[in-house]
């Protein structure tokens, strides 16, 4: 059975082939591009460091940097650069995220002592955002598990700002049961029944409790609670703070292998760098992240309060709360299945 | 058939066919679901098969995994079986009758193929949330939708609809009008002449919109995340869990649940199928 190869078929061949050619290809980055891959909300620190960064980097070299960045749950951020996502630099809300991608060979082992602060150039913590006149009066954690108080927060599985929020929780209810983890797990239980919508991200979250107007708290991240006052105009939101909460590192890196392709090492760490200068500092601070600088931070004191906060080194790090809380079968599992 | 029977013996893996292009078509249409269906499918397998027999069981028989596989499936079927209801109603008005905006409202089925789900998700809580348009008048009836199973239900309606319509559709207006007027000369009731007549013709096509309609519901993700409340064990859909499963780095669990999620599937799509042959040949024998 022979089947002539006919002109036309071959010119339909060549007309496929050429179709698969000029499908867009992996951008190849100029060494004065950037992208940097983020979590869910730094979207407005970055749009206005980018800015800042820019004007900086062009009086230095004469050249503007072409800045990009990319949004999404901070684990499905890092699960994309493994798998190809040509990030110059990831900037995720914890370091298990960025561990994971090291753990890949992507990023250097060390990569947290490259940078000041353990490479967390700000800070921030868990607050709770209620609706103006905190009409349900929740003062703190205990006032979340009271029944008829329905608590937003994202799922812990999917977001990392929910694993920092059932950590501030569970040090809550350490504290107050006097370190009897029986009891804390009991807390947690009672915390998530009313729990009415489990978001897969923080920003999803935000939105569920401040556009579609559910909930009578939202527990989440300082930065978001701040920035949901801003947009929504004084007088319907407010921020309550709680007796304990938790220190937030969210962790920046550069991505060698992927600079290291691209040329951008000396642009990418650069940018980086600048994050830790009074002027990337007080960027950090007008965005409601906590800077480092303690003169930056003294600068913004009137919107960071003092407060009780925890880190995760007491939680023995996110290599082991990750699985201790989150992993199949751990706390937040036993929590839901009864 | 005289015409196979009477060529040479030799083993000949394609009827002869006057049409051209076999080969390149056959070519073409291999390679094109190898790359498009297949290849996804086996670098599924292949994860999973790393696990092993009893790694998998192990991972697919968590409480968790079996709790969000009864809520997908489930859903899916009070979904689609709704539609099946509804579908063939909107079909059969569709096509029958003729009314002011009928292709407006002809045109409004298409809609939730075209629609981003998410977009659809966010709508759809926004209208069935408590204090939502529709939610404020349901909650005094006891009835919450939006982050709640119902709610996995009513996204599900939503996407599936228009599969069962568009199957259906084009069998009712091929339908021959003159075997109805015959049953009605002959004295059938109007009811007579759409359960003898009307409905074991269109029977086929049902069926086969319900098995797409059922496929789309298991498959969606984007709208019901939205509107579910993803509460573990109550309202969570397999797809969460495997997206959940893949934000700790999981691949083997979410391959392992995937795997289970495309065993199910298929099982289930096959009893459909099975059905409808089953249908088609009472009909014809």
């Amino acid at each position: 059975m022979t089947v002539p190869f006919t002109r036309r078929q071959a010119l339909q061949f060549a007309a496929l082939g050429a179709a698969g050619l000029s499908l867009p290809r992996a951008a190849q980055a100029a060494p004065d591009s950037l992208l940097n891959v983020s979590y869910d909300p730094t979207a407005a620190l970055w749009a206005d460091y980018n800015k800042v960064f820019t004007s900086y980097w062009q009086q230095k070299t004469g050249t503007a940097p072409t800045l990009r960045y990319s949004h999404g749950g901070s684990g499905a951020q890092a699960r994309a650069v493994i798998e190809g996502l040509q990030a110059d630099v990831v900037t995720l809300a914890l370091s298990y995220d960025i561990d994971a991608i090291a753990k890949r060979g992507l990023i250097a082992a060390n990569w947290q002592s490259r940078l000041p602060d353990n490479s967390t150039p700000y800070t921030s913590t868990i607050v709770f955002l209620v609706r103006e006149g905190n009409p349900k009066n929740i003062r703190d954690w205990s006032d979340l598990i009271k029944p008829g108080v329905q608590v937003i927060t994202p799922n812990p599985k999917t977001s990392g700002g929910a694993r920092w929020n059932v950590l501030a929780a569970w040090a809550y209810a350490l504290k107050a049961n006097g370190n009897n983890p029986a009891a804390a797990k009991a807390y947690l239980k009672s915390f998530f029944a009313n729990v009415p919508v489990l978001d897969t991200g923080a920003h999803g979250a935000t939105l569920t409790f401040t556009q579609r107007g559910i909930g009578d708290v939202l527990v989440g991240w300082e930065s978001d609670a701040y920035l949901s006052i801003a947009q929504a105009g004084r007088g319907k939101f407010q921020v309550v703070l709680p007796s304990v909460s938790i220190l937030a590192e969210p962790p920046v890196a550069v991505v060698d292998a992927n600079v290291d392709r691209h040329g951008t090492r000396a642009l990418a760490t650069a940018y980086l760098e600048y994050l830790y200068t009074p002027t990337g500092q007080d960027v950090i601070g007008r965005n409601f992240f906590r800077p480092r600088d303690p003169a930056s931070l003294a600068k913004y004191a009137h919107q960071f309060p003092q407060l009780d906060l925890v880190t995760v080194a007491q939680f023995g790090g996110w290599a082991k709360a990750q699985p201790e809380f989150f992993a199949d079968g751990g706390i937040f599992d036993q929590v839901y299945a009864g | 058939m005289s015409a196979t029977t009477s060529r040479s013996r030799r083993v000949t893996w394609r009827e002869p066919s006057i049409l051209p292009g076999f080969a390149p078509s056959l070519t073409f249409t291999l390679l094109w679901l190898g790359i498009i269906v297949v290849g996804p499918l086996a670098v599924m397998l292949w994860f999973t098969a790393g696990l092993g027999w009893r790694g998998f069981l192990h991972i697919v028989l968590r409480p968790r995994v079996l709790a969000d596989l009864r809520v997908t499936v489930g859903s899916a079927l009070i979904a689609s079986l709704a539609n099946l209801l509804c579908g063939l109603l909107i079909a059969w008005v569709l096509s029958r009758y003729r009314f002011p905006l009928r292709r407006i409202a002809d045109a409004l089925v298409d809609l939730p193929f075209a629609l981003p789900t998410a977009v659809a998700g966010i709508a759809l809580s926004t209208l069935y949330a408590p204090q939502g348009w529709l939610g404020h008048l349901l909650l005094p009836l006891g009835l919450r939708v939006a982050f709640t199973p119902a709610g996995i239900v009513v996204a599900m309606m939503f996407v599936s609809l228009p599969f069962i319509v568009r199957t259906v559709q084009p069998v009712i207006d091929d339908l021959d009008a003159e075997q109805e007027e015959a049953a009605h000369l002959m004295g059938a009731s109007a009811w007579q002449i759409f359960w003898r007549i009307s409905f074991p013709a269109i029977l086929p096509s049902l069926l086969t919109g319900f098995a797409l309609a059922f496929a789309r519901c298991l498959s969606e993700y984007g709208s019901i995340i939205f509107i579910a409340g993803n509460k573990p064990m109550i309202s969570e859909i397999v797809p969460l869990l495997i997206v959940a499963q893949l934000d700790q780095f999981d691949y083997q669990g979410a391959t392992a649940i995937g795997t289970l999620m495309l065993g199910v599937s298929f099982l289930l799509l096959l009893t459909i199928n099975l059905l409808q042959a089953w249908v088609r040949r009472r009909q014809n024998g």
